[in-house]
């Protein structure tokens, strides 16, 4: 008897929600505070205050990887940043809005915040950097665990692309 | 009935124990894997690798198993002759036409000899060939990326079972027909086989840089049963070696009307002399129908093409390319030693192995000792060819491999046994049981000028009571020896899938540095590839819908479709824009009347949706990606099919 209470009390409901719905604008979904608060990811960043990873600035540390030293011309190389942007649409535009924060940071700015060094690094070895380097490893907390992909560029692609970077 | 079941194998195993100990000094080094060593022989620590690839023929699956010996783990299944849902092979718009045949989509076969490429007589480890031998077709599957490339049909054939062998330096892949058939097929009267049917023996040159397979001509011989066939090496190149049955030319109850002659023939076929000939201009084109179907890595896709002309040869026109040597009780292993001196017939209704002398058989034809002809060919003299005979004392030999220490192996059927004997001198060294019912055996190389002897795996054709039971129908087993010493030595027994008749070893140093780990974004020449998430469209052409769809770790662009119709025909062409080992996306769609597209990074498949019901319907990623895998997911919403509403799709807006 309970049970067809309940059921015919479920099929009653699915059937309100079933004619209410003339196109009629409901207010969406339901409401909760659910904001992320500080001390749900424990960051083992390097971060002092309430400055996120993403925004902390860090121009001395080069990460981990490869690239230990990056020479910028005073001028930005055109032809190169030209290069660089190709192979950004094709390899990291999925995840990197140019100047939005999407599955991951935006580059706009990158280097006034990064070494070269850091940016080519986290580009050439990413699997190693959320590992080793204290910064990408509190950036992957900040973005929700999204994985930087290894999208196995070359050298000179990755410097390509960090001279795009100087353009944006 | 049962318990009487297991007292016969119970006694069998007990009297194979014996046989297996019965000689002298073998001691306790027989007792095979209860001994601790033989464990650790097999035994390849977590993380590191195998020694030996090893390809085992799917049999009734229609594709090639990857596995490693001497672990026996298995690596992966290559969809070859059969749909496989796991990718999308045969599924899939781009691989659909690689099952194409004269008789339509044909979307599974029977797979039997796997073969490695070689030059000079050594495997290469570029290829590895496979025939399918219900519709007759060869493949060639790449050893980079592990697929298969190409599919070529064979026309005129039926039955395609002495095959998939290559030449010394890959010049050809022989293809040979077990069923001999009306040539070109007609309606007559299955009671005039004798003399109306033929038997096509099928030479596919195999281009040098590329692979690429094409049938350079075809002999038509007499309506015999071409079972097996291995080439000449070193001094016998460019000869061909083929057993026969049925000799009889029965057309029924073959059982026991194909085994009436004392002995068949090997067919010796100097495939150089007929080369020649075909490239002065010899043999006779024939109308025919046969697809050639050819998948293309860099627009990852497949295109099948008819092909409607065959050469074919009559044995007769070129003189001194063809011989019978006749071999006792309808053999079936045709196998040919590291040096190319020794063919060996199995008859397998025999207790005996015939061994024939390639440099007898040459004198032979030089002075023209000929006993008989059959349809013209001339059959030489059973005693003139044979070099030895090996008394093994055991029943039903089938195949033959060797090692590079002059020993050659032999599988016996109804004894159940590997024997291992001495080229030139005949003598049994050793006999080891296998379990139960052994076909085919490998040893990697084992049919080459360089053999790796150090392991023979025995493929059996009934597993009984060797692994936990599983109900009625089981997996079959394999049994791998160490053979570096004198006595062969059991160590390990493991199960293989389908029915793996031949399989093909190579030491893993060969392949595992060139193995492909992912396709270059760059190099995609896929006409619906999304090279960038920003080329993400969807398009409508009539009721034809177009989906650009690009995947990365861990979304899908777009991820929100609308304006989809009922009705209408959806293509979804995946791109997978990882650009890392193992980083593959999967696809699956509910509703789908196909499979799931599983997608290597850098590569491109389509799968068509046909939407019957109005909804909003979702998609997901089926391989677990990343942490947020389970986020990686859409919807596409579908109007009814008059609805007006524009295409429109979204990422994150």
């Amino acid at each position: 008897m309970k049970i067809i209470l309940k059921s015919s009390a479920v099929l009653f409901s699915v059937l309100m929600m079933g004619c209410g719905g003339k196109e009629e604008k409901k207010k969406e979904g339901f409401s909760v505070d659910r904001a992320k608060t500080t001390t749900e990811q424990a960051s083992p960043a390097p971060t002092t205050s309430d400055t996120k990873p993403s925004e902390t600035i860090d121009l001395t540390n080069k990460g981990v990887g490869p690239i230990t030293s990056v020479s910028l011309t005073a001028e930005v190389d055109q032809e190169m940043a030209k290069k660089g942007e190709e192979v950004y649409n094709q390899m990291c535009l999925a995840c990197h809005r140019v100047d939005k924060k999407f599955i991951g940071p935006a580059p706009k700015g990158i280097l006034e915040r990064r070494s070269p060094e850091w940016v080519m690094n986290m580009i050439l070895n990413p699997e190693v950097m959320v590992k080793e380097d204290p910064l990408a490893k509190a950036l992957l907390a900040e973005f929700n665990g999204a994985p930087m992909a290894n999208q196995s560029l070359t050298e000179e692609e990755a410097r390509a692309v960090l001279e795009f970077f100087r353009t944006l | 009935m049962k318990k009487h079941t297991y007292l016969v194998l119970g006694l069998l195993g007990f009297a194979a124990l014996l046989t297996g100990c019965g000689n002298g000094n073998q001691g306790k080094s027989s007792s095979g894997a209860l001994n601790s060593s033989n464990a650790e022989k097999v035994y390849v620590a977590p993380g590191e690798h195998d020694e030996f690839y090893a390809f085992f023929s799917g049999g009734y699956s229609g594709n090639l198993t990857v596995y490693g010996l001497p672990s026996g783990r298995m690596f992966k299944e290559i969809p070859v002759f059969s749909q496989f849902a796991t990718s999308g092979y045969g599924y899939s718009e781009e691989t659909k036409p690689m099952l194409n045949t004269s008789h339509g989509f044909v979307p599974w076969d029977d797979a039997h000899h796997p073969d490695i490429s070689q030059t000079n007589g050594e495997l290469d480890g570029r290829w590895i060939f496979i025939n399918g031998n219900n519709t007759p077709r060869i493949a060639r599957i790449s050893l980079t990326t592990f697929e298969t490339e190409e599919i070529i049909e064979v026309p005129n054939s039926a039955g395609n079972h002495s095959s998939s062998f290559v030449t010394e330096n890959s010049e050809y892949v022989v293809a040979g027909t077990r069923f001999s058939v009306p040539i070109p097929q007609r309606d007559i009267p299955i009671n005039e086989y004798k003399g109306n049917f033929q038997g096509a023996l099928s030479f596919i040159s195999v281009e040098p840089e590329h692979g690429s397979m094409d049938i350079k001509f075809q002999i038509i011989m007499p309506g015999f049963n071409y079972d097996l066939s291995h080439p000449g090496r070193g001094k016998s190149h460019g000869w061909f070696f083929f057993t026969t049955y049925n000799t009889e030319e029965a057309s029924t109850l073959q059982e026991v009307n194909s085994s009436q002659n004392d002995k068949d023939f090997i067919a010796a076929i100097n495939w150089k002399k007929i080369e020649a000939y075909v490239n002065n201009g010899g043999g006779t084109k024939m109308p025919a129908n046969y697809a050639h179907n050819v998948y293309d890595e860099s627009t990852h896709t497949a295109t099948s093409t008819m092909k409607k002309e065959v050469l074919t040869v009559n044995p007769l026109d070129v003189p001194g390319a063809v011989f019978f040597l006749p071999t006792p009780k309808s053999p079936h292993g045709c196998d040919v030693d590291p040096s190319g001196q020794y063919i060996i017939g199995n008859g397998k209704l025999s207790a005996d192995l015939t061994v024939h002398s390639f440099d007898n058989m040459i004198a032979a034809i030089e002075d023209k000792k000929f006993d008989g002809e059959a349809y013209g060919i001339p059959i030489l003299k059973f005693e003139d060819v044979l070099a030895g005979t090996v008394k093994s004392g055991g029943l039903g030999p089938l195949h033959t491999e060797f090692d590079a220490e002059g020993n050659a192996y032999t599988t016996f059927f109804i004894s159940s046994e590997v024997v291992k004997w001495k080229l030139g001198t005949w003598e049994v060294i050793d006999r080891k049981p296998t379990y139960y019912s052994v076909g085919h055996l490998m040893i990697p190389g084992g049919n080459s000028r360089k053999p790796f002897g150090k392991y023979v795996v025995a493929l059996n054709k009934i597993t009984k009571d060797r692994y936990l039971p599983v109900g009625p129908e089981m997996e079959h087993s394999a049994q791998i020896y160490d053979i570096s010493g004198e006595k062969m030595e059991l160590l390990y027994d493991f199960p293989t899938h389908g029915e793996p008749h031949y399989a093909a070893g190579i030491p893993a140093e060969l392949l595992a540095p060139k193995s492909k780990k992912f396709y270059k974004l760059a190099d995609n020449k896929h006409p619906y590839a999304t090279l960038g998430a920003a080329d993400s469209k969807v398009v409508r052409e009539g009721k034809d819908v177009h989906v650009y769809m690009s995947t990365i770790r861990s979304h899908f662009t777009p991820d929100n479709i609308e304006g989809v119709k009922v009705g209408d025909k959806v293509y979804f062409h995946i791109t997978n824009q990882e650009q890392d080992f193992d980083v593959p996306h999967g696809f699956a769609i509910i509703g789908a009347n196909t499979s799931e597209l599983l997608v290597m990074p850098g590569q491109t498949k389509t799968i068509v949706w046909e939407p019957k019901q109005v909804g909003v319907w979702p998609f997901y990623c089926t391989d677990f990606c990343s942490a947020l895998h389970q986020e990686m997911q859409g919807y596409v919403r579908v109007s009814p099919a008059n609805s007006n509403l524009e295409l429109s799709w979204s990422l994150g807006d």
